[in-house]
């Protein structure tokens, strides 16, 4: 397995599983489970006794590797100079359960609707464009940026909502560009991260063919997700495309003035998106969107940006779902983070933490109280004008 | 005892229950070179109540019985030496109460010491207490537990002797408290006025009851913390060094460091001086009159002070310290164990000279460190070896340098400190045959079926 000669360096001292102030645990799962074999350190000594035969493939072992959201929280607060390939070393042993056929049934259908259909929720590919019937969104033809929307904004309720809000803001602010439609397929990120290496390079191969055949070399994301492969991955496979996500597009155009709000009267938490802030480094984007428009009163969670806990959305949870149920489950915690905020709204740039923030508030019973809304949605809703 | 799984599952939830291999290896063995023994069940209770529930049962089954915390120890004292169920604390975690002006606080048994430094640091700037630099995930409870030192050991002793009450489940299942928590609700004293039965628990690694709560004194943060760092190429003069730092009153703090690499630190010792105040002023009468103290031995060019970089300076202020945990990685191998005996520090010079002659003879990296307990009464020195976990030959060597080093500390005076089951041994067949009788007198009649952690402080 790649990365065999680091996985015995982990000494288990349990500083990756916390806050940088050690007040909370931080990793979701072990948050959730609380056996230590759910923390990073618990991975790295039982991926070291599987290597060495002390353990086998077992369904235990399964859900403790596939229920990791790669969140990266224990990269952030690892005290070991190895700690930048923890989530890697953590995708590795994921591989070699992949090859060895043996993982759990939520993540082969995840890859079979990808391999079939090339979407998670086994939708046809002609129906991947729907999210766009009504806005003036145009499909791809030569634009500066291709809108990149990924399998949930495409196909996800919540995600279709946020992509026409978001396609819709940047449009009427100018920006040319467009979307690939039915052409679009995933773009991979949680198929490597659950392990589908080979898989992951067709599609990125793919993708990156399509990408360069119709010219396109900006691309602009609705998904962090898909921000983080087309940044990190991509690169590897000869795709080397200038990436943004969309919400540092609109800090831009917040930073030049270019567009203006009406007052939106609220008090808002904002949620980090781990593979926005952790894994891409963006945290300062939103947030600047947020503090320029009148009447928002931003509160902060106690846990955010580097400490941000993650919705548990992320590593392939989000469809496998290994990682959620019961009232410790990271979404849950994290909508009660914001309720602590006394928030309104909670804010978030990520159509599949939009989704789960949303459904854990009506697990929690507070859907009246504290709404989920992905910041192209709050700017959609106040956005006057240009100012050009 | 077919279904003590469901019994289990019973008090404290199916979902805090484990009999799964994965769970059974990683609670079997903790990061120290103890050899591992598999736990039959693991239980993460949440309540006393669960807690009481499984000791119970498990006293009708005849089943051992090991609450864990972090499981830092790194001498194995969690490791549970003849099965039964480990019982991991962390789950019970609150900070239960706290009283400001007498200055304690109230934590669950799994509460960490970094949860505990955090909701201090927001909630009370005006208070700390003595944090170990251990990792912060180690608990309140297992820290006293083991007698576990911290940042304000020079001043007040053990942290153990820091405790101002316990909570504890008995071997029996009962419920007890101990010190003016037993007949007040304040936990002001472990023991004072009443007979001490803190030391029934602490101590005893788990052997005499598992710690439910702990009463911890809290004493004053100074706004201002700094560090200097006195040098000398010889370690004969540690002892008199320290009796007249010790003698100023003017520290918080006060470590002794030795090692080999990187060459800065070569050849060298290393006194680390804490200082705290609530004004620059008063950190720099402090500091004049400790420098004042070592005129001496600056004047005849035995030592002076090194300056310390900013880097450095951060590093070592922080607490807890984390790169105590990165000399595991000095040989990129994941691992490293000390024997750690109390000793009186007119011993460092022999201490220093036999860690140097152990690394050379078994060939291994290591790390000297003592710090000082009280105004000098006492040190604890570490003779420390990193390993490299996947190199079984450094492994073996590793062991035999430590138990050397554990026969050494014994020979000249010193008491093993958290000993490995093999240093209990040790330890109980030196001490006076009263106290090992006294021992097993208090084991037997708190705990008749040897169910709580047995195998430690167990003479035949």
């Amino acid at each position: 397995m790649k990365y065999s000669d680091i996985v015995h360096r982990c000494f288990r001292c349990g500083y990756c599983k916390f806050t940088d102030d050690y007040q909370e645990f931080n990793c979701p799962s072990y948050r959730k489970f609380r056996f230590d074999t759910f923390a990073p350190g618990g991975r790295m000594w039982l991926i070291r006794a599987w290597l060495n035969g002390e353990i086998e493939n077992s369904e235990r072992f399964q859900e403790i590797l596939f229920s990791c959201a790669t969140c990266g929280s224990c990269v952030e607060h690892c005290a070991f100079t190895f700690r930048d390939d923890l989530v890697n070393i953590f995708i590795s042993a994921r591989e070699e359960l992949v090859n060895s056929g043996k993982i759990p049934p939520a993540v082969r259908d995840y890859f079979k609707g990808i391999s079939i259909q090339g979407n998670p929720y086994r939708q046809p590919a002609k129906e991947r464009g729907a999210w766009a019937k009504g806005t003036s969104i145009e499909c791809y033809n030569g634009h500066e940026y291709l809108f990149y929307v990924g399998c949930v904004g495409s196909y996800d309720e919540i995600g279709m909502r946020t992509a026409r809000a978001v396609s819709t803001v940047l449009t009427k602010a100018g920006i040319s560009m467009g979307i690939l439609g039915e052409k679009e397929t995933c773009d991979g990120n949680e198929v490597k991260s659950l392990g589908e290496a080979g898989l992951f390079q067709s599609l990125a191969e793919r993708n990156i063919n399509m990408f360069k055949e119709l010219g396109i070399k900006k691309i602009i994301t609705l998904d962090p997700h898909a921000l983080n492969a087309f940044k990190k991955d991509y690169p590897d496979l000869g795709g080397e495309f200038e990436v943004i996500h969309y919400t540092q597009v609109l800090a831009s155009l917040v930073e030049s003035e270019s567009i203006k709000f009406n007052p939106f009267p609220a008090k808002v938490t904002y949620h980090d998106s781990c593979y926005l802030g952790r894994h891409c480094g963006e945290y300062d984007a939103p947030r600047s969107i947020l503090n320029a428009i009148p009447g928002i009163e931003l509160i902060e969670m106690e846990q955010n940006m580097e400490n941000s806990f993650c919705c548990g959305g992320g590593g392939g949870n989000f469809f496998t779902d290994i990682l959620g149920g019961g009232s410790d489950s990271p979404d849950r915690i994290r909508v009660r983070h914001a309720l602590a905020t006394g928030a309104d709204i909670l804010a978030v740039a990520c159509p599949q933490c939009a989704r789960m923030l949303e459904d854990a508030t009506k697990t929690e019973g507070v859907q009246d109280k504290l709404l989920i809304k992905d910041i192209g949605e709050i700017v959609s809703e106040c956005l006057t004008g240009l100012k050009r | 005892m077919s279904n003590i799984r469901e019994r289990l599952a019973d008090i404290v939830g199916e979902r805090f229950v484990s009999d799964k291999a994965e769970d059974l290896y990683f609670y079997g063995r903790d990061p120290g070179l103890m050899p591992a023994v598999h736990p039959d069940w693991v239980v993460l209770p949440e309540t006393v109540e669960e807690i009481q529930g499984i000791v119970k049962m498990a006293q009708m089954e005849g089943i051992p019985v090991v609450p864990m915390g972090a499981g830092m120890s790194l001498s194995g004292l969690v490791i549970p030496q003849k099965g039964g169920i480990v019982v991991d604390m962390k789950r019970m975690d609150r900070i239960v109460d706290i009283n400001e002006k007498a200055r304690y606080v109230i934590v669950e048994g799994g509460t960490s010491t970094g949860r505990l430094n955090a909701y201090l640091n927001k909630k009370y700037p005006r208070l700390r207490f003595s944090i170990p630099d251990s990792p912060a995930a180690t608990t309140v409870a297992a820290n006293v537990m083991i007698h576990g030192q911290g940042r304000l050991t020079q001043q007040y002793g053990f942290n153990s002797d820091m405790v101002s009450g316990l909570e504890v489940v008995l071997p029996s299942g009962e419920l007890c408290r101990i010190g003016s928590c037993a007949i007040s609700n304040e936990w002001f004293s472990k023991g004072a006025p009443l007979p001490d039965l803190s030391g029934l628990f602490l101590g005893w690694f788990g052997a005499t009851g598992i710690i439910t709560k702990a009463g911890i004194k809290l004493y004053p943060r100074k706004l201002l913390r700094d560090v200097e760092i006195f040098v000398t190429d010889s370690p004969d003069f540690i002892p008199e060094i320290i009796y007249e730092i010790t003698h100023t009153e003017m520290t918080e703090d006060i470590n002794i460091f030795s090692q080999p690499l990187p060459l800065i630190f070569k050849d060298n010792h290393h006194v680390v001086i804490y200082f705290t105040g609530d004004s620059e002023e008063e950190i720099e009468f402090r500091k004049k009159t400790v420098f004042h103290s070592l005129d001496l031995f600056i004047r005849n060019k035995d030592g002076g002070f090194m300056s310390v970089g900013a880097g450095m300076k951060k590093s070592l202020l922080e607490m807890p310290q984390r790169n105590a945990s990165t000399f595991a990685d000095v040989t990129k191998g994941g691992g490293f164990e000390y024997s750690g005996p109390i000793i009186t520090i007119d011993k460092y010079p022999q201490c220093t000279r036999k860690l140097d002659e152990l690394a050379h003879k078994y060939d291994l990296k290591y790390h000297g460190t003592a710090r000082i307990i009280g105004r000098g009464h006492a040190m604890m020195f570490a003779f420390s070896f990193t390993f490299n976990r996947s190199d079984a030959d450094m492994l073996d060597r590793t062991r035999k340098a430590l138990h050397e080093a554990s026969q050494y500390a014994l020979s000249i005076g010193g008491v093993f400190w958290k000993p490995t089951i093999d240093e209990q041994k040790m330890a109980l067949q030196k001490m006076d045959p009263e106290f090992a009788r006294l021992l097993k007198m208090i084991k037997t009649n708190l705990d008749p079926q040897g169910i709580m952690n047995p195998g430690n402080w167990e003479s035949k």
